[in-house]
């Protein structure tokens, strides 16, 4: 059914019984045209795109869990295209305007806000650093704005302008950039792939990839075997395990990031704020929850809970850029588990096994790219040549180092970003 | 988390730098060809599960140590020297 606030308004005068599941729960057939391995957001986002622009219906996504258990449904929901380097720039350039048709394409309210991102900066050279951001993003397309300190102060007057050891400079403002409601991605993009014929198959867990002959012919499931075409594989924190499956070695380590929210407040936080000298960025859910996090625990894991110095150092650096938020109580926190690569960039690619396809290396950058990822590597599949948006997402650029995409400068090797 | 430092006991994971899996002491020969590189720069086992990674006691004692590790259930196993580990391993 279409929804629509005449719908809303006919079914609560109706006692509202005419509301049906989002999507079917089918089993599985024996065979498909093609199969996606993850029913995250990226996975589901892939046959939703399959679907729509290539005009493919005989596909299943294969979940172990239920469907967006995993990254999508434990993030910061932070949506922006502010990065710099060409490859990265085009990607979240791309992404972000099919964030702003996605309502309206997939029919279901997805919350997306365009509040605003402001990444703050303490010095010259980090003024510089984001000047140069902000001319990149221009270049692409996109918007951006240099704040000085007066600027910032009349959009974020409750920061410490005060303090003498990290005073705020100024800021890099992206309108554009925002928050959209995270489950309400996965669940919008599952209704518009089952609508079109996808099925989607819960508690269905990968445990074999078929290959013969250097092509892939299927899977092995906790649900039966089931013939494929073409495979895609999009796991997310879980892929080197997948990718062993099919006997590869992917330059991929997991690892843990935490997040964290507050109580319910009134609104008190308009934007998405990024402070430049500690690793705390915050923004303020439509629920009233603070939602703020840092950076990766920094070792290998897949606990999908962190340890407690990188939550110190979360509220540590968040009371020295906003005071204001200390008598918050924290609700909840939680883990992600990051597929990290080497580079900080992700992969979007062939394998070197025919009918196997990969997507994998978003780092703690995935929720944005949801809809592009989803995009590129359906044509990806659909077309068994690259999107040009994702066109250097190649997962070869590692053994030849030609083509890295290495957006913070730090290196291409692991544990660096 | 905390781990036992052979030299300096039970410490917390404060005091720690992480380096990565234990891969990086088994350096292929400098005359290797560039598959063995690739595969001792970048391509992991990532398991999920029981590890063997480095990791350097920088506000410790210094020195560099294998631990063994679950990564799913951060349970800390064993923990030997750096040089130990790699003279075992020839």
């Amino acid at each position: 059914m279409r929804y629509s606030g005449l719908a809303v308004l006919a079914q609560g005068l109706t006692g509202n019984r005419g509301w049906r599941p989002a999507w079917r729960d089918p089993a599985p057939k024996d065979a498909y045209d093609i199969v996606i391995i993850g029913g995250g957001g990226h996975g589901l986002a892939t046959a939703f795109y399959l679907a729509k622009e290539h005009g493919l219906r005989n596909i299943a996504v294969l979940e172990k869990g239920y469907l967006g258990g995993g990254n999508i449904g434990r993030n910061t929901t932070i949506v922006r295209a502010n990065y710099g380097l060409p490859g990265n720039s085009e990607f979240y350039s791309h992404s972000l305007k099919l964030w702003e048709g996605l309502e309206a394409e997939l029919n279901y309210n997805v919350m997306h806000s365009q509040r605003g991102i402001i990444n703050l900066f303490h010095s010259d050279g980090q003024r510089d650093a984001y000047a140069r951001r902000g001319n990149a993003m221009i270049n692409q397309g996109d918007d951006a704005i240099l704040l000085d300190r007066a600027g910032v102060r009349k959009l974020l007057p409750y920061l410490d302008y005060e303090q003498t050891r990290f005073p705020i400079y100024g800021g890099l403002y992206h309108p554009r950039g925002g928050t959209a409601r995270h489950d309400a991605v996965a669940w919008g993009f599952a209704r518009g792939a089952d609508m079109r014929g996808v099925d989607l198959i819960q508690n269905c867990e990968v445990t074999g990839i078929d290959i013969e002959g250097g092509r892939v012919t299927g899977v092995q499931t906790s649900r039966g075997a089931i013939r494929a075409k073409k495979v895609g594989i999009v796991v997310a924190g879980r892929s080197s395990q997948v990718a062993a499956m099919a006997g590869m070695r992917l330059p991929i380590e997991s690892h843990i990031l935490q997040a964290f929210v507050t109580e319910g407040l009134k609104p008190v936080i308009d934007h998405v704020v990024t402070y430049g000298m500690g690793h705390f960025y915050i923004s303020q859910s439509d629920k009233g929850g603070l939602v703020f996090g840092g950076d990766l625990d920094f070792y290998a894991s897949y606990a999908a809970r962190g340890n407690l110095p990188m939550a110190e150092h979360v509220m540590e650096a968040g009371l020295t850029l906003m005071p204001m938020i200390g008598k918050a109580r924290i609700l909840r926190s939680w883990g992600g588990i990051m597929d990290m690569s080497p580079d900080g960039s992700p992969i979007i690619d062939r394998t070197h096994i025919e009918g196997l396809y990969l997507n994998c290396g978003w780092c703690y950058g995935g929720f944005k790219a949801v809809p592009a990822s989803g995009h590129t590597f359906a044509h990806l599949i659909a077309t068994d040549r690259p999107h040009e948006a994702a066109a250097r997402y190649r997962l070869d650029r590692f053994a030849t180092g030609r083509g890295l995409m290495d957006e913070e400068a730090k290196g291409s090797q692991h544990n660096l970003h | 988390m905390q781990i036992d430092c052979p030299f300096c006991g039970a410490r917390d994971i404060r005091e720690f730098t992480y380096l990565g899996h234990e891969t990086y002491i088994h350096r292929p020969a400098d005359e290797a060809w560039s598959d063995a590189w690739n595969d001792y720069l970048h391509n992991r086992e990532n398991p999920a599960g029981m590890t063997r990674d480095l990791w350097f006691h920088g506000s410790g004692c210094g020195a560099w140590l294998v631990v063994t590790r679950n990564t799913v259930t951060h349970e800390i196993t064993g923990v030997e020297l750096a040089r130990e580990a790699s003279r075992h391993a020839g």
